[in-house]
């Protein structure tokens, strides 16, 4: 073991937190911003007109069908051009963001197909107005049951965010880009990243369960919906 | 020399003692039938009788095999141990040939040729010659579940196993399959049964034996058992007309 | 400034070609991988069972660039310096292996159990009950969800230009830094990956809707 020299690794101690620190908060950031904008869509699809559905289809079909990477490139690289100028991180964010609205939507919309039409029929004698059924209904049981399948794409996104280092953001991969250059201990320094990747992976899986488990108690009774190797 | 012997089998679910010390001997040629209760242990039963669930306890002699918990002599077993189940358990991706063949060609190295010659033998025994290569989701209920019954008899087995075989079917389609069940009955072939079909195994079954919490509470001559029983449960099962 | 022109362009479709070459390679490889991981992680052995369930937990736990930069560099701890193709072959093939023996996993443990008991109630051993009565059962469940997953395949090949291969993500950013058109650039080469992507997308949903509704019971 005395090829390794792990020292110059821990000696950049500082550099590797603060890159942990941009991934948690990228992350973190699009995973609020992407549900909400993830309801947004749901909401569009389900209460606007038909066109209005078929934009949103059309947004989500080219997210999915198309590299994290490019979509990436295209945000960092192509919005200047149109006067709007943005650091890498908040390219990052924004190109997170934008991507996980749209699996997300996809796995919330299922979420709500399943909910049974009597439900709806229920809610609407009860005299509650579409906006009303649609948020108590529909919303909070079908969050429950894609709640597995929508943690499961969370954490595909936190990992995502290593494509970031593509445009230089010093999120965890970039930093451990930076690190390498600068002390040429390749295999050391990956190797720490990737066992942290794993930490944070597991940790994130881990409080999501339990948050899932402290929003949505009494589901055990509700059919839960598989992830299905849904990804970026 | 008993084609079946059941001694003192003890059988748990976690917790939960379903067997409490069942002991039972069938004679070739013999048709029982298992009644009770649901939860009575009467389907554990059966599934100890081909190992499908494991004993605790107890000795359990088929077909001239001592139930073991060794893979191969199990298979050894199984070859001479037939079962239906109550939902055919047909495979879906085969058809009625192919399912009927497999076994015999896999298990007994039989030929290809010999086993469908055999195949023909029990469709017709079951009377779906026409339907050979038919596939299972184009069958009926009665119909895949006389399929199974082929399946298992081309394996040419010395005592065959019904597990609630007709609760899965619409009424009218349970004749068929009781009328293939009576007919292999006067064929000599040796038979337990777990059944709700109470005139069946009034009819049919020589032994009947009536189950209650994981013991034998009652067992006799079919006949008589139903004409006069002796114990109270077994009077109330009979009364409630639950079957 | 240059312009995007035909060179350029063909510059791109030719990386595209790369691109589709790696995804089979990757897949053919990591199928097979998977194939036998798969059949590892439902093995009755506990140590087969732990290695099989180890490693996915593994590399479904980390960045496909990850995945990619310890196989790169593992492999030159050991002195082999792959060309760039093979190590992102390579790469690619062992996050396959990982994704797909679970996706296959899950199929298999999809057949129903009393499969499992009417075959072995007919005297079959193990790997004949696999071989003609479960596994031809869980290849058709599996078709929707793995060719889903040669979508994410496609996508995620983008990540080993990081190793300066050059394939269709790395042709673009490579014109674009010539060319400074990000729009035009990118747009093609979004496009193009819509190409590819978007009817395997389709094909998989097909997919799903023919196997619900062969379900007869």
């Amino acid at each position: 073991m005395g090829r390794f020299k792990f020292e110059s690794v821990w000696a950049e101690f500082d550099t590797i937190m603060a890159g942990i620190g941009l991934t948690i908060a990228l992350s973190v950031g699009a995973i609020v911003l992407g549900s909400v904008l993830a309801v947004t869509l749901v909401a569009v699809r389900s209460l606007a007109g038909r066109w209005a559905g078929y934009l949103v289809d059309a947004y989500v079909e080219l997210m999915r069908n198309t590299p994290f990477l490019v979509q990436l490139f295209m945000i960092f690289f192509g919005l200047p051009l149109i006067g709007i100028r943005m650091s890498g991180d908040v390219a990052a964010l924004v190109a997170m963001t934008l991507n996980l609205g749209a699996y997300a939507s996809e796995i919330i919309r299922a979420g709500v197909d399943s909910i049974h039409r009597s439900q709806l029929e229920a809610g609407a004698s009860l005299a509650l107005t579409r906006w009303q059924v649609f948020t108590y209904v529909v919303l909070k049981p079908a969050f429950a049951r894609v709640w597995p399948a929508l943690s499961s794409q969370f954490v595909l996104m936190m990992l995502a965010s290593s494509i970031c280092s593509f445009i230089a953001v010093r999120e965890l991969s970039g930093v451990a880009a930076i690190i390498e250059q600068n002390t040429f201990r390749s295999f050391e320094v990956y190797i720490v990243v990737t066992v942290i990747y794993l930490a944070l992976a597991l940790a994130l899986k881990t409080g999501l369960l339990w948050l899932g488990r402290r929003l949505f108690p009494n589901t055990s009774g509700l059919a839960r919906i598989e992830a299905k190797g849904s990804a970026v | 020399m008993p084609a079946v012997v059941i001694e003192d089998v003890h059988k748990s679910f976690g917790q939960n003692e379903v067997l409490k010390g069942v002991s039972l001997s069938v004679e070739p040629g013999q048709v029982v039938a298992i009644i009770g209760r649901s939860g009575s242990g009467k389907s554990t039963l059966l599934r100890c009788i081909n190992g499908l669930e494991v004993i605790q306890s107890g000795r359990i002699e088929v077909a001239g095999h001592t139930m073991t918990e060794d893979p191969k002599a199990l298979r050894d077993l199984r070859k001479d141990v037939g079962i239906v189940f109550q939902s055919y358990n047909l495979f879906p991706h085969l058809n009625v040939v192919e399912n009927i063949i497999l076994a015999p060609k896999l298990a007994k190295g039989v030929s290809d040729g010999e086993a469908r010659e055999r195949a023909r033998a029990v469709l017709a025994q079951v009377g779906l010659s026409e339907k050979i290569d038919a596939y299972p989701d184009n069958l009926s209920g009665g119909q895949q579940q006389r399929v199974a019954i082929a399946r298992s008899l081309a394996m040419q087995p010395k005592v065959m196993l019904f597990d609630e075989v007709t609760s899965a079917l619409d009424p009218e389609l349970t004749g068929e399959v009781l009328n293939v069940m009576e007919n292999l009955a006067k064929g000599g072939m040796t038979m337990l049964l777990v059944t709700h079909e109470m005139s069946f195994a009034r009819n049919v079954a020589d032994v009947t034996v009536f189950m209650h919490q994981g013991k034998i509470w009652e067992q006799g001559a079919s006949e008589e058992l139903f004409a006069s029983p002796k114990t109270p449960e077994l009077q109330a099962f009979l009364r409630s007309g639950v079957h | 400034m240059g312009s995007f022109g035909f060179p350029e362009f063909m510059f791109i479709i030719r990386a595209a070609g790369w691109t589709l070459l790696l995804t089979a390679v990757a897949f053919l490889i990591g199928g097979l991988l998977g194939g036998a991981l798969a059949i590892m992680r439902l093995s009755s052995n506990r140590i087969v069972r732990s290695i099989a369930s180890g490693y996915i937990l593994v590399i479904q736990s980390i960045p496909v660039l990850m995945v990619l930069f310890m196989s790169y560099y593992g492999l030159s701890l050991f002195g082999i310096e792959l060309p760039a193709f093979f190590a992102a072959s390579l790469s690619l093939s062992i996050y396959v292996s990982a994704y797909l023996a679970e996706i296959w996993r899950g199929c298999i443990e999809s057949v129903p159990f009393q499969q499992w008991e009417a075959s072995s109630s007919l005297a079959l051993t193990r790997g004949q009950q696999y071989r003609y009565v479960i596994l031809p059962q869980a290849i058709r469940i599996a078709l929707p969800p793995t060719v889903g997953f040669l979508v994410q395949l496609v996508k995620n090949t983008s990540i080993v230009s990081v190793v300066g291969f050059v394939e269709l993500s790395r042709a673009g950013a490579l014109v674009n830094q010539a060319t400074f058109l990000p729009f035009q650039v990118f747009s093609v080469v979004a496009a193009i990956y819509f190409v590819i992507c978007f009817p395997l997308s389709r094909l998989s949903r097909h997919l799903e809707k023919v196997m619900n509704a062969g379900r007869s019971h």
